[in-house]
């Protein structure tokens, strides 16, 4: 599984640290930090990030 | 009996609840058709920046438009309502005469603006719920336009603090004490009114608009206490109201949304032919995390929360899938952008009995505890977002300690 973040499109609304706060952090700048190649039982995790940012910046791809 | 394949989901509405409610099916194994039913022409998108920020009119969808993680399979009927729905023969008919048949439904219609009562209603007055509202509003806001809202809750305040950073002479007009009183309290909505007010902002509190006098370019707005306000564009954002209409005559409670069980399932005077579940900002439901008032709650992430609950309450019912066994116990959580301001709420700080300051200062970057009965029911973060985190995870420990059993 590999994760993705557009940073153009990230506005920091951090709906992702909740969904899935072991993938996706803030750093002490408030930017924010990710796997971006998660272990897969961490699919449900982060697929219900992707679902839940209001920009639609994340994306999922692979097996 | 039909094999499940001919079966049929109708989802009723076709924005962020009634996507992911069909991503939800889909993922739980629904192999019958599901079909989507939108009012607006639009595919889904995305609502919150609307308000936040003026929607770029060359390209709105590249950055708003809803992203589906799989493939839903669904059939989509675009920029048309379903007029009535008969729940004991599954029959929806439609505003251009047609009819679906549906052996399950799922309301997720949402919420329409709420209007001022007036008598006339000059074109120079705006609403912010779809993205053409948004485009339309955006095409009007100039720096030097006198700007006028009615309202100063979240929306109210963000689209003021919009048209205040692009030049525009706002005011706004609240019946409340301070802005967003309802949802922050007293202490929190003054202090975040004065920060609006610093920015250049007028507020009028304690005081309704009577009526708009003026042609489609130029209106005066006039308050309760005769106060004119000259208003090159006028906004109206005094809440919103719950598109049940179609809903009437099966034996729902349809009063401020459909009543749902904890389930989402909606709670009918006679037991429904069909299974209806109710999503997004239409379903009123009780979360146990608070007691068992049911209520509706416009959030975004509620929309993405009730969306995956209903779906499973629904395979069920459709012989899918296991019972839903824990309870639906969903946090509250929502966003606010105003200016320079970036809230973060948790909970459900409007309950509060008790306001207190766990960090920062008002006139900073603080984080507000809101307390019941003595026990926390909400926090709310103005400023460090990393901080949100940390008080989300401790407010939902809270509030989740005791239910059993274990509710995440």
């Amino acid at each position: 599984m590999k994760v993705t973040v557009d940073m153009n499109v990230c506005q920091h609304y951090a709906q992702c640290v909740f969904e899935a706060p072991a993938v996706f952090d803030l750093d002490e700048n408030n930017q924010l930090v990710y796997e971006p190649d998660p272990a897969n039982d961490l699919r449900q995790a982060v697929e219900a990030a992707a679902a839940a940012c209001p920009v639609q910046a994340i994306l999922v791809t692979g097996r | 009996m039909t094999s499940p394949d001919e079966r049929r989901i109708a989802v009723v509405g076709a924005s962020l609840a009634g996507l992911r409610t069909a991503e939800a099916f889909r993922t739980g194994g629904w192999q019958g058709s599901i079909t989507l039913i939108g009012a607006e022409s639009h595919p889904p998108y995305s609502r919150p920046p609307l308000s936040k920020g003026v929607t770029d009119a060359a390209d709105p969808f590249s950055r708003l438009a809803l992203r589906s993680s799989i493939d839903i399979q669904a059939t989509w009927v675009l920029g048309r309502t379903v007029e009535a729905c008969d729940l004991t023969n599954g029959v929806l008919r439609l505003d251009d005469g047609t009819t679906l048949t549906a052996d399950a439904v799922v309301a997720a219609t949402g919420t329409r603006a709420r209007r001022l009562p007036l008598d006339r209603r000059p074109a120079n007055m705006h609403t912010v719920r779809t993205i053409d509202d948004a485009l339309a509003l955006g095409k009007a806001l100039r720096h030097g336009t006198r700007v006028v809202v009615a309202g100063a809750g979240f929306i109210g305040c963000e689209i003021a603090a919009t048209a205040s950073q692009l030049g525009c002479r706002v005011h706004v007009v609240t019946f409340d004490q301070t802005a967003m009183i309802a949802p922050l309290g007293h202490t929190v909505g003054a202090a975040l009114q004065r920060r609006h007010e610093r920015s250049g902002i007028t507020f009028h509190t304690g005081r309704t608009v009577v009526s708009v006098q003026g042609d489609d370019r130029c209106c005066d707005v006039i308050l309760d206490d005769g106060t004119t306000l000259r208003a090159d564009v006028t906004i109206e954002a005094i809440g919103s109201v719950c598109n049940t209409e179609w809903l009437t005559g099966n034996g729902l409670d349809l009063h401020e949304g459909v009543l749902c069980d904890n389930d989402l399932h909606a709670v009918a005077s006679t037991r429904t032919a069909i299974p209806i579940a109710a999503v997004g900002d239409v379903a009123r439901f009780p979360n146990p995390i608070f007691d068992a008032e049911p209520r509706r709650i416009e959030h975004w992430q509620m929309a993405v929360d009730t969306a995956r609950h209903a779906a499973r309450t629904l395979l069920h019912a459709l012989g899918h899938g296991q019972p839903v066994t824990n309870p639906f116990t969903p946090l509250p959580s929502f966003w606010s952008n105003q200016g320079s301001s970036r809230l973060q709420s948790f909970g459900l700080p409007g309950l509060a009995d008790h306001v207190e300051i766990l960090d920062g200062d008002l006139d900073h970057d603080f984080v507000v505890g809101y307390r019941r009965h003595g026990s926390p029911i909400g926090v709310m973060v103005c400023g460090g977002i990393r901080e949100a985190a940390r008080y989300r995870r401790w407010l939902a420990e809270h509030l989740t300690d005791g239910l059993v059993p274990s509710a995440s």
